[in-house]
């Protein structure tokens, strides 16, 4: 187990894909109020690894996510993508897959991942097969004439993810694609994901807060502060991909995870805390998060 | 299976509602309760329209008000898609613009037909004006509703894969828009109607509701109802022609 201490190493930087420098953002909100969601936070992302972005809920990761992306701009410091600063998105280097469910409706799952290549360009000749293709690679072809309201929950993540791979761009950030489904169906998703993506050598950002999900998948977690969100620590997990099921059983996944928890637990406290207020119902909180936390991945 | 059946039913129901409408009304003619002047027996009205079919006069009068649908329904449209969609992509627009016209909505313009009379004189113009006016509100309305409020992610997922303004429009905002928008021109087009055939009840020459009141006032009841009797089967058939391409525009798996 080991912890990296320092944040936005230092890496040579021709390895990093993402640079974060001095990122902070604030929201205004249609009241004049102001809720600042970053702050100060740098970071490289390098080439080819998996890194999990873990915190409070609410605490301004999608707002990272969304930053990185260039879907919004940083309130100071600046993000660069390959070495180039970010002022917009940037289809060709990085696909989305959003934390909600983003198919659209009118549109077959075919016809899906077909309009988004053709928004990023592909010449028409090519769309047809590169989209049958990327289905293929989730296991949807038998349903790519379906409309996402006939799939499954699950479903409709994988043929999201499909469409963020047909886009084949270096970079991928993933905004808890596997959130609002159930933990055995994540977990499953999980695994496969980490067999699609240690042959694909692609750079990964995934959002989760799920602890089980980002050690088993992560080859460096962040964990975030509570809101503003800045770098509490950084988690290395030395261990290659594909990673079997059976290192979710081993007394190294445990340690990673309670690690992880450790640094988590006060953030979560101050978020939780500040929301219930009073002394008495924190308590009682308390005592619900030490529960959940006790459960098996 | 289920859906299929009970559409069956409601179907025979409504179909059965109809008929036992005709069968009271042929009842009450049997046995002359009603004054048949007043009220012709089915039977009478059946033949002045099988009758009324063979002349010139009613296709005339027909396709004045045809005409003056289609010529005023077109004009509705194209002012209130543009109009709609220019309003319904800024926030501000639709903040400042939606209520006023949801406002004057609300206002029964028929006031006004007298003005559209001194413009537009008592021929076909007036009407079509009227109805225009009339089917604009409903198109714009609901093209501004459905620009408007096409979910957030939608875009920002688009904009995220790189499209661009008419990639936007054509894949994006007029697929999410369009069961909204198509609702807007089903009543357009039936408001339009609607307010064709009653201005040329009020103050006209020619068209179906002019010879409607006509041949009221001549006591020609049995005429008179022939003809109203074609205006209800005209609609009918505008209504299920509009549902039908409502069906066809409306978002798979809404509703349910
Ligand atoms: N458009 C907006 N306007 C104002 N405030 C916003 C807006 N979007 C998000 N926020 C606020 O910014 C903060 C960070 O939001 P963000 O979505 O980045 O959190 P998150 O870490 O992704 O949370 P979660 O884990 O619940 O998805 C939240 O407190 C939220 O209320
Ligand atoms: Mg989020």
């Amino acid at each position: 187990m080991s912890v990296t201490a320092q944040i936005g190493t230092g890496i040579a930087a021709q390895d990093a894909a993402i640079t974060v420098e001095n990122v902070s953002h604030s929201f205004v909100s249609r009241d004049g109020a102001i809720v600042q969601t970053l702050d100060n936070v740098s970071l490289d992302i390098r080439r080819g690894e998996l890194l999990c972005l873990i915190g409070p809920s609410g605490c301004g990761k999608s707002t990272l996510l969304n930053i990185i992306g260039g879907l919004l701009q940083a309130g100071s410091g600046q993000v660069k993508v390959n070495g180039r600063p970010i002022t917009g998105p940037s289809p060709r280097e990085l696909s989305f897959v959003f934390q909600d469910n983003t198919l659209f409706p009118w549109n077959t799952i075919l016809d899906n991942v077909k309009v988004a290549l053709e928004f990023q360009g592909v010449p028409e000749n090519e769309r047809q097969g590169r989209a049958e293709e990327a289905l293929e690679a989730v296991g949807l072809t038998e349903f790519r004439n379906h409309y996402p309201h006939q799939l499954s929950g699950g479903m409709k993540q994988r043929a999201s993810l499909a469409r963020a791979l047909s886009l084949k761009t270096d970079i991928v950030l993933m905004d808890e694609p596997f959130a609002a489904l159930d933990e055995q169906t994540r977990i499953y998703l999980g695994e496969e994901l980490s067999i699609l993506l240690a042959k694909s050598n692609k750079t990964i950002i995934l959002v989760t807060h799920s602890l089980a999900e980002a050690v088993f998948l992560a080859d460096r977690i962040v964990v975030m502060t509570a809101r503003p969100a800045s770098i509490k620590a950084i988690i290395d997990v030395k261990e290659d991909h594909p990673r079997e099921p059976a290192f979710m059983a081993s007394g190294r996944f445990a340690d990673y995870r309670n690690e992880l928890y450790g640094f988590l637990r006060a953030e979560i406290e101050k978020t939780v805390g500040g929301f219930v207020g009073s002394a008495a119902a924190r308590d009682r909180t308390r005592r619900g998060i030490s529960e959940s936390a006790g459960d098996a991945p | 299976m289920n859906s299929m059946s009970s559409g069956w039913q409601a179907r025979a129901i409504q179909i059965g509602f109809v008929a036992a409408l005709f069968l009271l009304w042929d009842f009450a003619g049997e046995r002359k309760l009603i004054n048949a002047i007043l009220l012709p027996a089915p039977r009478a009205v059946f033949w002045k329209f099988i009758a009324l079919a063979q002349t010139s006069a009613l296709y005339t009068h027909l396709l004045v008000t045809l005409m003056e649908l289609v010529l005023g329904f077109l004009i509705a449209a194209a002012a209130g898609l543009s109009l709609g969609y220019f309003i319904g992509r800024s926030r501000y627009g639709t903040i400042v613009f939606e209520p006023l016209l949801a406002g004057v909505f609300a206002v029964p313009i028929v006031i006004f037909l007298p003005i559209f009379l001194l413009f537009f004189g008592i021929g076909p113009s007036s009407k079509i004006a009227f109805g225009a006016t009339y089917a604009f509100f409903p198109i714009v309305l609901n093209t501004i509703g459905g620009i408007s409020q096409v979910d957030d992610r939608y875009v920002r997922v688009a904009r995220a894969m790189g499209a661009d303004d008419v990639q936007m429009f054509r894949r994006v905002l007029l697929p999410a828009a369009l069961p909204v928008i198509v609702t807007g021109l089903r009543i357009g087009c039936i408001i339009g109607f609607l307010s064709i055939i009653g201005s040329e009840m009020i103050a006209g020459i020619d068209g179906l509701g002019s010879q409607i009141v006509r041949l009221g006032e001549a006591m020609n009841t049995a005429e008179m109802f022939a003809y109203i009797l074609f205006v209800i089967f005209f609609a009918i058939l505008l209504n299920t022609g509009l549902s039908h391409l409502q069906a066809r525009f409306a978002i798979p798996g809404d509703g349910r």
